[in-house]
């Protein structure tokens, strides 16, 4: 089987698909891509695991624990996914997206807001001209697709899902990888279908939604099935590898994030190119954060610290960071009464 | 017309072949009554050396036999012993000047004791090592593994359950042994290295040096290449000398013993030369 | 690398200059002087005392009192009347009482112990907060329970304690080898005299302080501070029946050598030149972070240390680039700083050794990188160093270096490593790091070491035995082995003084024992011990 190869997907084969030809080979097949994942350098879980927790380790304080507080703001896809969201329940999102903290209009905004993708009109027309990352204080639509959260449809209706959201004017899209053919070792299927789904993302215009690989890494189970993922979904195009949908436990750790990190890391060393990272799920406290940003700086290099490489998927958390930042300014420590519900 | 009986030429054991001493001397071995038995070789440093060499180069192969295959030659040896019975009566009759019965005691619990320790070969590191339980998810086992080459100076009123005793028990764990033999009773040693030379046993893994163990001693004391010095029949000796001899590479030393018991049978005198490794292994599932 | 002098403002310039974090010495209430600690009391010495120094900022901390012959023998006649009148006595279950409150202890005062040991020792407050102070209560914790349960320990039914023990231990981490010493002797029921190193006798004196709190009897544990001549009259003192000590592996003769001829019982835990294997196949993240672990973990003052980086030439490259770049994310600084990664080196002449056998390692012909840092002016610093062209012939390939600074040599096949890593009169640990479970037994196997670390390093259990092979020592610390070496089984010659009992065939021998003293080496007694039961 040759991958990409137009009768398969319809298309010529894509721009961001020539980064699997690069690293593996004109010769792209299924076998070679096989062979390439399955090369890797293994990883011992035991290792990885001590190697995060002396991350975690690290003691933030003062100046540096003020600065990463906003950080955090700035990195976060505000999330809604709920099969209850209504157009009420997601221009709140919005509006806390806009001001997170009423009391205190020095906090930063939000990255994104992550929605589904019926509700990515919405979300547009919530943000109205604060819409998009080019806007001064912009904030990115973005929207999971491809069948999320479990992916278990036709390739077609997948891509007509994310055709659907990019129409709508999302910003990112957040796919989920098909686990099924992963762990069935059919590497191929799962390649096409992110390059599909990459062709997808494309606007009339020619521009691409940034395209977010969910490698959903509590079902992928092993560090090893993670890594093969992440540097999949980087070869097939991916923007962002995010680790989870943030329905199946465990979702986001910090050893799972820190090997995605390695992996971007060994992509920016191998290529020149930076791929983004998002744990998504769990991360609840500012505590918690504070750990996957020193994970950022020390693995992949500060230059990550940036929307456009790194995020947090979550909804609980703003409001932490926000009683966190209220304690800094305020010198007393602060009540959930005193941050919205939103 | 009698026949002139074929007197022996009593030499030394050294890689698994027979040689004289380089330094050509040899010493007299008298009966118990004074008579002339034999010349037996005299070994020198350079013997010492040689035999030290011998044992090194050997050492990897026996060490990583298998306990079973181990065990299987040193029972080879106690069959083979068994098959002399009557050589090594006679020669203890004559030279230690006991009686018949004594000597056949004495070659029995000889045999009696290869068998013992052969057992032991696939069977002590299960006494002697254990998994341990970390706080922490590692696989954790500790097993006893030989510390190399053993010089020792054995037991020096004994014929052969002297040798045997101090032998049998370093050569369970793998170790390779530089040996010298009891100067008043030399003959048996020589006999037993003729066995251990019929017995399966890779040529260097048991090497006997006959001759003056106050001259050979420091040698081995002092050689870089020894890991232990057994001083169980070095009473006699400065052995003091020697421990702080060892002490400079820091062999592993047992001081002499005495006594009616001397080097009675123990699972001890195996662990004693024996270096426990821990190995740790990660385990994890994911 | 990254500078933790604590002067750097994080919001206006990098987050990985974090803010400082400094750990509080408030909860340190450190007298200005110290006693030696003789009999459940601390009393005056009889030596010319001296300071001990903050490493990191070579500020005096305390004033240290030193221990003469007089006061070892003292020491001595208080453990021996000790070991005679109540420890010996009690039941072993009573024993274990008393070290688990030990443990619980060490656990309550954790944080002043780890205070305490970074400022003394200058090592980084989260490796003595991680480790050092915890795994010194666990190893407690071990042998308390194992007190009341000797029967199991290899020895056979009743085995019996040594006696007094003669206990000397190194700086590099002051307070856990105080534990790997005295947890198993006391737990067989052994009564010690322990000198601490002299740069680091902070936390020995404080957990004097603890066998107060944990009201033992007077004289089970003694604390002796002073240098090598304290320590040189403790091995020697003839009514010593065990010693124990780690350090150097030229002390280590030395103990050798004066106890030859004598019926103390000795272990010996040395020094090393430990290699660490890194297949091509080895997961390679956490390989790099074995190799930084294994080198640059207590600034490489370990003995353990994988001082000898053996790497499959067919990933040297990417290994040595790999671990640059990690070491440039190391924070060296103020021991007492949350994120210090490397602290100080522990003393002027410790940090001398190091740039010795460095700059023997740059005229040798060996490639020096070391880590771009800024180190602080005062104290003793040595930044994180990386030799590569090195050949086995170096002596940085062959000397134990006992600081930050790792040797790379390659190797093509795995037999070729195992010939390197064995290639050392030295064989205390090794490091394998190999995806391949067969191949890593195999290479396990033919290791000679003593502790074999498999995809993993300067890992430390009070369940594990730790110890060397060949000149980095003998005997075995940890575990049911680390317990054996304070028993003697119940048959054999008693080793303590005339009051024990013995069998009647040895009483005989034992009546024309004479002790040994420095004065008379020259009268040794015969060695005499009765086995048997076991046939």
């Amino acid at each position: 089987m040759t991958l990409t190869s137009p009768d398969r997907s319809g298309q010529s084969p894509l721009a961001p698909a020539s980064r699997a030809i690069d690293i593996i080979g004109a010769d792209l097949t299924e076998a070679s891509l096989t062979r390439y994942l399955r090369g890797l350098p293994a990883v011992d879980a035991v290792g990885l695991t001590n190697r995060a927790a002396d991350l975690g380790s690290r003691s933030i304080k003062a100046t540096s624990k003020a600065w990463a507080l906003d950080k955090i703001i700035s990195l976060i896809d505000l999330t809604t996914l709920e099969g209850a969201d209504t157009p009420g329940k997601v221009r709140s999102l919005v509006a806390k997206a806009l001001t997170p903290d009423a009391s205190d209009l020095t906090s930063p905004r939000v990255a994104a807001v992550c929605v589904y993708g019926d509700m990515v009109a919405t979300a547009a027309e919530a943000l109205g001209s604060a819409k998009g990352e080019h806007a001064p204080g912009g904030i990115n639509v973005a929207a999971v697709a491809t069948a999320f959260p479990s992916g278990r449809a036709s390739l077609r209706v997948k891509l007509a899902d994310v055709a659907d959201a990019v129409d709508a004017g999302a910003d990112e899209i957040d796919m989920v990888i098909d686990r099924g053919a992963f762990l069935a070792g059919n590497y191929g299927r799962v390649f096409d279908e992110i390059v599909a789904v990459k062709a997808a993302c494309q606007r009339a215009d020619k521009s691409f939604a940034h395209l977010k690989v969910i490698l959903e890494t509590g079902e992928l189970n092993t560090y090893d099935n993670v890594k093969r993922a992440s540097w999949l979904a980087i070869l097939a195009g991916g923007d962002f590898i995010k680790t989870s949908t943030g329905k199946v436990a465990p979702a986001a750790t910090l050893p799972v994030t820190l090997l995605m990190l390695q992996v971007v890391r060994d992509w920016h060393r191998l290529t020149g190119e930076r791929i983004g990272v998002k744990p998504a799920g769990g991360i609840r406290t500012s505590k918690d954060a504070i750990k996957y940003l020193v994970a950022v700086a020390e693995v992949a290099g500060q230059e990550w610290l940036e929307p456009h490489l790194f995020r947090f998927g979550a909804s609980s958390l703003l409001n932490d960071v926000l009683l966190q930042r209220q304690k800094i300014s305020t010198g007393h420590y602060s009540a959930s009464s005193y941050v919205t519900i939103d | 017309m009698t026949r002139l009986a074929i007197p022996k030429t009593y030499k030394l054991f050294i890689g698994g072949k027979f040689p004289r001493s380089e330094s050509g001397r040899v010493f007299e071995i008298r009966s118990a009554k004074g008579e002339f038995l034999a010349n037996a070789a005299k070994a020198s440093r350079k013997d010492a050396r040689d035999a030290v060499v011998a044992a090194r180069a050997a050492g990897s192969g026996w060490a990583g036999a298998t306990g079973y295959n181990r065990g299987q030659v040193l029972y080879r040896v106690a069959e083979v012993l068994e098959g002399r019975r009557d050589q090594f009566i006679a020669e203890i009759v004559s030279t230690e000047g006991v009686s018949a019965a004594a000597a056949a005691a004495q070659v029995d619990e000889a045999v009696d004791r290869w068998v013992w320790y052969a057992g032991w070969a696939d069977k002590y590191v299960q006494v002697a090592g254990n998994a341990n339980a970390v706080s922490g998810p590692f696989f954790n086992i500790s097993v006893p593994e030989p510390t190399g080459v053993v010089a020792i100076v054995v037991p020096q009123d004994s014929s052969l359950l002297g040798i045997t005793s101090a032998i049998a028990p370093a050569l369970v764990s793998g170790n390779t042994v530089v040996v010298i033999a009891s100067e008043r009773f030399p003959l048996s040693s020589i006999g037993l290295a003729e066995v251990l030379a019929t017995s399966d046993l890779p040529g260097g893994v048991v090497n006997i040096l006959t001759g003056s163990p106050a001259e050979i001693a420091p040698w081995l004391a002092s050689h870089a290449d020894v890991n232990a010095l057994d001083l169980i029949g070095a009473a006699g000796l400065d052995w003091i000398d020697l421990e702080i001899a060892a002490a400079e590479t820091l062999q592993r030393v047992m001081r002499p013993e005495q006594g009616p018991d001397i080097a009675s049978p123990s699972l001890t005198r195996i662990t004693q030369f024996t270096e426990t490794k821990t190995v740790w292994h990660t385990k994890s599932l994911i | 690398m990254t500078s933790n002098n604590g002067n750097t403002n994080a919001g206006s310039n990098s987050f990985l200059d974090y803010a400082p974090a400094p750990e509080s010495t408030a909860i340190l209430n450190l007298k200005s002087e110290y006693g030696l600690f003789i009999n459940g009391e601390f009393v005056d010495g009889h030596g010319a005392s001296f300071t001990t120094i903050s490493p990191s900022t070579e500020k005096t901390i305390a004033t240290i009192a030193a221990a003469d012959a007089s006061d070892v023998d003292t020491a001595v006649k208080a453990a021996r009347r000790a070991f005679d009148r109540s420890w010996s006595t009690i039941s072993g279950r009573e024993r274990g009482k008393y070290l688990f409150r030990i443990a619980r202890l060490l656990q309550e005062r954790a944080r002043e112990f780890a205070v305490a040991e970074s400022l003394d020792n200058g090592k980084p407050i989260k490796e003595s907060r991680d480790v050092d102070v915890p795994l010194a209560a666990a190893w407690f914790f071990y042998y308390a329970g194992w007190a009341d349960k000797l029967d199991h320990a290899g020895l056979g039914a009743n085995p019996r304690a040594l006696g007094v023990a003669a206990q000397v231990i190194p700086w590099n981490f002051p307070l856990l080898m105080l534990a790997w010493k005295i947890a198993p002797a006391l737990a067989a029921g052994n009564t010690v005299v322990l000198k601490p190193a002299e740069t680091t006798p902070l936390t020995a004196l404080l957990f004097a302080e603890v066998v107060q709190q944990a009201g033992l009897p007077a004289g089970v544990v003694n604390i002796l501070t002073g240098a090598g001549a304290t320590g040189q009259a403790l091995v020697t003192h003839p009514d010593v029946n065990k010693v124990a000590f780690t350090g150097s592996t030229a002390v280590g003769r030395l103990i050798a050598r004066q106890i030859a001829g004598t019926d103390k019982r000795v272990t010996l835990e040395l020094g090393g030149k430990g290699a660490n294997i890194v297949f091509d196949d080895a997961p390679m993240d956490e390989a790099i972070e074995g190799i930084v672990n294994g080198i640059f973990f207590n600034q490489g003052q370990v003995c353990c240390a994988g001082s000898r980086l053996l790497v499959q030439e067919n990933v040297h490259d990417e290994v040595v680039d790999r671990l640059k770049a990690r070491l440039a994310t190391l924070r060296i600084g103020d021991p007492l700083d949350k994120n210090t990664d490397i602290g100080a080196i522990n003393s002027a002449a410790q940090l001398e050794r190091i740039r010795t056998l460095s700059q023997a390692g740059e005229d040798e012909g060996a490639v020096r990188w070391s880590a771009p840092c800024d180190l602080p002016e005062n104290g003793f610093w040595f930044a994180p160093t990386i030799f590569t062209n090195v050949s086995t012939s170096h002596r940085i390939a062959r000397d134990e270096i006992f600081g930050p600074v790792l040797s790379v040599l390659s190797f093509r096949t795995p037999t070729e490593a195992i010939a390197k890593a064995n290639n050392t009169p030295y064989g205390l640990s090794a490091g394998i790091w190999s995806d391949k479970g067969s191949r890593v037994l195999a290479v396990a196997d033919k290791l000679r070491a003593g502790v074999v670390w498999a995809n993993t390093f300067n890992k430390f259990d009070p369940a594990s035995p730790f110890g060397g092979f060949k000149e980095s020592g003998y005997g075995r610390e940890g575990g049911r082995h680390g317990l054996a070496a304070y028993l003697a089984p119940a048959e054999s010659r008693s080793y303590a003084a005339p009051a024990m009992k013995a069998a009647p065939a040895v009483a005989a021998a034992a009546a024309v024992e004479t002790p040994m003293t420095d004065a008379d080496p020259q009268t040794p007694t015969k060695f005499v011990r009765r086995k048997g039961a076991n046939k």
